[in-house]
């Protein structure tokens, strides 16, 4: 099912209707959407709109979820799942609390269906560290004070470790673009700057040790 | 080693970033919990035709609605005034005001529930303007005045005056934790209630007197608050009261967590202000006189407006002494949600007026405006007392502006920005310096009190409970070193348990910066008494076990963990085992402290008086850059230098400092609330309001503190920090104005905050089309 149903993100599907009904009238290629449009909203297999069972893979582990098809994945982590690290703030995709991984980049739960991550690989907060071994990410921003009431904190700490992973050199404007989406009003933004380039720092030495 | 003065993580760091943290609204839901929301009232301002929710009782899942007339009381407030309704009666005061609460068994319900209700309502003439409400003499609370010397006869003889009005927005707080609260149903009709507050007794007082239950019988618990920013000072008690309603009427419990949107609409925020400002100085910058009125917008009920309004006026003299000055307060009362507390508390909106007006003198005379700060500073000896007449001790002012001048090399700087200007067809650039300083301690006299237990246990650890509520400030942090310190152990034995209201009662709010100053001083205070009492136990143990030494209380001390006689340093006894000797000794291991700011003294009517402890300061320099064809302004470098005291952690207060100063950046240039015609709030997510993200941070941002070990009035000779640095973003207003004088050819620019870019570019172009010219000579390149 993992592959089927791949594609139908809550953004996606608004986009898919909107251009649908917009294109109605319009050129031979817009009639195209249409049909690309339809085929993915009306496409096989159907969910809903019932409660339909969903096997998540959460950091490391099978976890079978009961929720409706509109059901987001924060909501499910957090609803279905006690994992309530995931914040939700905005619930619209606009400040980046509630950023976890699916096979490993960074994510908006919140904008995400539960019913996409099926089938994928989901990591979050609290499946970041390894047993009592915190990320160096985790460790640096401890360290650095890169938190304060702590509620945007794992979405900075998401994001900033997802970065550590696809870049494990990152420079000061790296830091900065990665974690631009990520609102924190406390503003700790310096800190969180210093902790990222500090953990970046630190895993390269520690590689370097250990090679 | 002491555990004070040092650098360590903020006590929930690692559950922090774990997200092992719990919030209110991830707790578990309990066994029958309901959730609970309302419908609010859709109309700014009119009278309840008819209220129908019949139609929503038989829908599937909804289990009750509630309206006024099932509360015992209805009315309240936090101030004397108690003006506030819970839920609406017969008349809609602001949009978002509660008409029904709804409790359901999911939210699907709660959404059928709010379509299904029918509520109609005639309009009346709604207020969303100071200036509507100034005409129609709408005000809440008597119009109040700060006076001092002959304003008349100084204007009549002033050698220059300027005048005009400055405005400064509402802003939201933001926090990214909605509001929230859990109520269960317990034994004898008693309930206890989570609830994100910055002040748990209040949510307690209101509950209980709205329900018609005696205090005793309710508790509430705050663990942490993931940010509060003063949003949660009174306005916490709305969602939990209704929570509590729920429960306390159907037993069962009761959940309710707002939406970001439905925050943002329904709660108040940072008072907008308008205030008619009037100057008198010499042509050597000397200020003569200062005619403020000060006007700020309160909503629909006073909640904490009267306070905000006597910061605001007790501020409005920031760090300069002016020997004639006039300063009134006016709260207008609008059809928006009751503005309320937000860190600065007034504060920054007086501050704001005075430094606008200092920047408009030293544009006016083309003199330096740090000089002409510097002249008008309180002095050290002299020219020192305040217009409420509080003296201005200790005051390191003087030394804090002679310093960042230096630091920020303001002068060369201020020469560069005017050569760049000169230069450039594409951008403007503009310096400026603020100064700040701030009252510490609630204007109400009675708020400045605290109590704390500490609990000592047999294998030596230490919880310590305060009034204090952690939002983030780090207060938590800072008790835990403090209590470490004054017991002589390490900050890992102690622990800070989440606020009760069973622990601790009749506690004010976390707020005003006092949190950490009067919480961890009752905790100081409890720790003396044990560790006087386990003085008295070392003195006796260290006697039994080493020969020829008399007990002598005196010359014990407790340091590293150890309790050891000074005369016979190598005999020590471990803190573990002292503790035991002392419970096998029968002596208590607990204490309950207490704390009371001394001589404070405030007289509201008159508004006089020394109402603060002392007074954290600071100032900055700040640079702007403007791109001229967009309007669009960036930060280029700012230096704030404060004194804050010996700092207890100073990990901590950097993030303090940091944060608050970036805050109030948000308030001038970038955040600004939207209205509809009807009253209804625009911009409620953060796709529409504009809070400070990391491209709107310095691109040099320097910030430091001078030594200063002399007040020793205050806890360890700290200071607080939490809002004053938030003050010192006025530098980045100033240098705004200081870019737009470059092209407002002879006139001194205006511009009301926030000076967002649309703003900026309507000035700019307003500039343009006055001077079809080329950027003449700058009115400030002195």
């Amino acid at each position: 099912m993992s592959d089927s149903t791949k594609g139908v993100s809550r953004r996606g599907f608004l986009k898919g209707a909107g251009s649908a009904a917009a294109a109605t009238a319009l050129l031979d290629s817009a009639v195209l959407t249409v049909r690309e449009a339809t085929a993915q909203i009306t496409g096989p297999p159907v969910y809903g709109p019932g409660r339909t069972e969903l096997a998540l893979h959460v950091n490391g582990s099978e976890r079978t979820v009961l929720v409706e098809p509109r059901t987001t994945l924060a909501a499910a982590l957090r609803d279905e799942l006690d994992l309530t690290g995931t914040k939700v703030v905005c619930d619209r995709g606009a400040c980046s609390g509630c950023t976890v991984w699916i096979d490993g980049l960074p994510v908006a739960s919140c904008m995400t269906l539960a019913i996409d991550a099926a089938g994928r690989k989901i990591t979050t907060i609290e499946g970041l560290a390894t047993g009592d071994k915190l990320h160096p990410v985790q460790e640096a921003f401890i360290e650095k004070d890169a938190m304060q009431c702590g509620f945007c904190t794992p979405g900075m700490v998401m994001t900033a470790a997802a970065l550590l992973e696809r870049n494990p050199d990152p420079t000061l404007d790296d830091v900065k673009e990665a974690v631009s989406g990520n609102l924190c009003r406390c503003a700790v933004y310096p800190q969180v700057f210093e902790a990222t380039l500090a953990a970046a720092k630190k895993r390269k030495a520690s590689q370097i040790a250990g090679s | 080693m002491t555990a004070v003065e040092r650098k360590i993580p903020h006590d929930s760091a690692r559950e922090h970033v774990t997200g092992e943290a719990v919030y209110v609204d991830d707790m578990p839901p309990s066994r029958g919990e309901l959730i609970v929301d309302f419908l609010w009232s859709p109309v700014a301002h009119g009278r309840i035709r008819r209220l129908d929710v019949e139609p929503a009782r038989n829908i599937a899942g909804v289990v009750a609605l509630f309206t006024h007339g099932d509360l015992a009381h209805n009315r309240f407030g936090p101030s004397q005034i108690q003006d506030e309704l819970l839920i609406a009666e017969d008349e809609v005061r602001f949009i978002g005001q509660p008409v029904v609460v709804i409790a359901a068994e999911n939210r699907e319900a709660v959404r059928a529930a709010k379509a299904a209700i029918r509520l109609d309502i005639d309009p009346l003439p709604p207020v969303f303007t100071i200036d509507e409400a100034k005409a129609r003499r709408d005000f809440i609370g008597p119009v109040r005045k700060i006076a001092r010397g002959d304003v008349a006869t100084a204007f009549a003889h002033a050698e220059h005056v300027l005048q005009g009005v400055f405005k400064t927005g509402g802003v939201d707080q933001f926090y990214l934790e909605s509001q929230a609260a859990i109520a269960w149903p317990g034994e004898k009709g008693a309930l206890t209630v989570h609830s994100s507050t910055q002040n748990p007794t209040e949510v307690q007082d209101v509950v209980a007197h709205l329900l018609g239950l005696p205090a005793h019988k309710v508790v509430v618990i705050t663990k942490r608050l993931g940010g509060g920013f003063g949003g949660k000072e009174c306005q916490a008690t709305h969602p939990a009261a209704m929570a509590a309603l729920v429960a306390h009427k159907l037993k069962r419990p009761a959940r309710i967590a707002y939406s970001k949107d439905d925050d943002m609409r329904v709660t108040g925020g940072r008072h907008p202000f308008q205030n008619d400002y009037r100057v008198a100085f010499t042509s050597e910058g000397i200020i003569t006189a200062v005619k403020v009125d000060l006007y700020s917008d309160g909503g629909a009920f006073a909640d904490l407006s009267q306070a905000v309004m006597a910061r605001a006026m007790t501020h409005t003299d920031n760090a300069y002494w002016i020997p004639n000055i006039e300063i009134t307060g006016t709260v207008c009362r609008t059809n928006f949600p009751p503005n309320t507390a937000f860190r600065g508390f007034g504060g920054p909106q007086g501050v704001s007026t005075m430094e606008n007006m200092i920047e408009e003198i030293s544009l006016f005379l083309h003199k330096d405006p740090l000089e002409i700060r510097m002249r008008n500073c309180y002095g050290i000896e002299e020219r020192n007392t305040t217009p409420y007449g509080q003296i201005v001790a200790n005051n390191q002012l003087p030394r804090l502006m002679r310093d960042i001048g230096e630091r920020a090399d303001f002068r060369r700087r201020t020469a560069a920005v005017a050569d760049f200007n000169a230069k450039s067809k594409t951008h403007l650039r503009g310096i400026a310096c603020s100064a700040v300083k701030f009252g510490i301690s609630f204007n109400t006299k009675f708020l400045n009190q605290a109590n704390a237990l500490v609990n000592v246990y047999l294998d030596g650890t230490v919880q310590v409970s305060t009034g204090a509520t952690e939002m983030g400030q780090g207060v938590n942090t800072k008790i835990k070193q403090v209590v470490a310190a004054e017991l002589g152990i390490d900050a890992g034995l102690v622990i800070v348990m989440a606020t009760s209201t069973e622990k601790n009662n009749n506690t004010s709010a976390t707020a005003a910066s006092s949190g950490a100053d009067m919480n961890g001083s009752a905790a100081a205070d409890a720790c003396r008494r044990i560790r006087a009492r386990l003085v008295e136990v070392a003195a006796r143990e260290l006697a039994a076990r080493t020969e020829d030494l008399q007990p002598s209380p005196s010359t014990i001390a407790i340091a590293n963990g150890m309790a050891f006689d000074r005369r016979r340093p190598q005999h020590g006894i471990a803190w573990r085992d002292l503790v035991r000797a002392a419970y096998l000794q029968r002596v208590s291991l607990g204490e309950r402290g207490f704390y009371a700011t001394a001589g404070l003294d405030w007289n509201a009517e008159k508004s006089s008086g020394s109402p603060f402890l002392y007074f954290t300061n600071g100032c900055a320099v700040s640079e702007v850059l403007i791109d001229r064809f967009t309007g669009s302004a960036r930060v280029l470098r700012s230096d704030l230098l404060m004194d804050i005291g010996k700092s207890i952690n100073p990990g901590i207060d950097r993030g303090q400092i940091t944060g608050a100063f970036f805050q109030g950046l948000g308030w001038l240039t970038n955040e600004e609330k939207r209205y509809a015609p009807t009253g209804e709030l625009l911009t409620y997510s953060p796709t529409t309001y504009k809070v400070p993200n990391i491209q709107d941070l310095p691109q040099v941002f320097n910030v430091d503190w001078i030594e200063n070990d002399t007040n020793t009035l205050n806890l360890r000779s700290s200071k607080a920090v939490g809002e004053p640095p938030l003050l010192l973003a006025i530098s980045v207003y100033c240098a705004i104005k200081n870019a737009l004088s470059f092209v407002s050819g002879s006139e001194i620019p205006k511009i009301d905050a926030p000076c967002t870019g649309e703003e900026i570019l309507m000035r700019l172009t307003e500039y343009a089309r006055k001077n079809a010219r080329k950027p003449q000579e700058s009115a400030a390149s002195a």
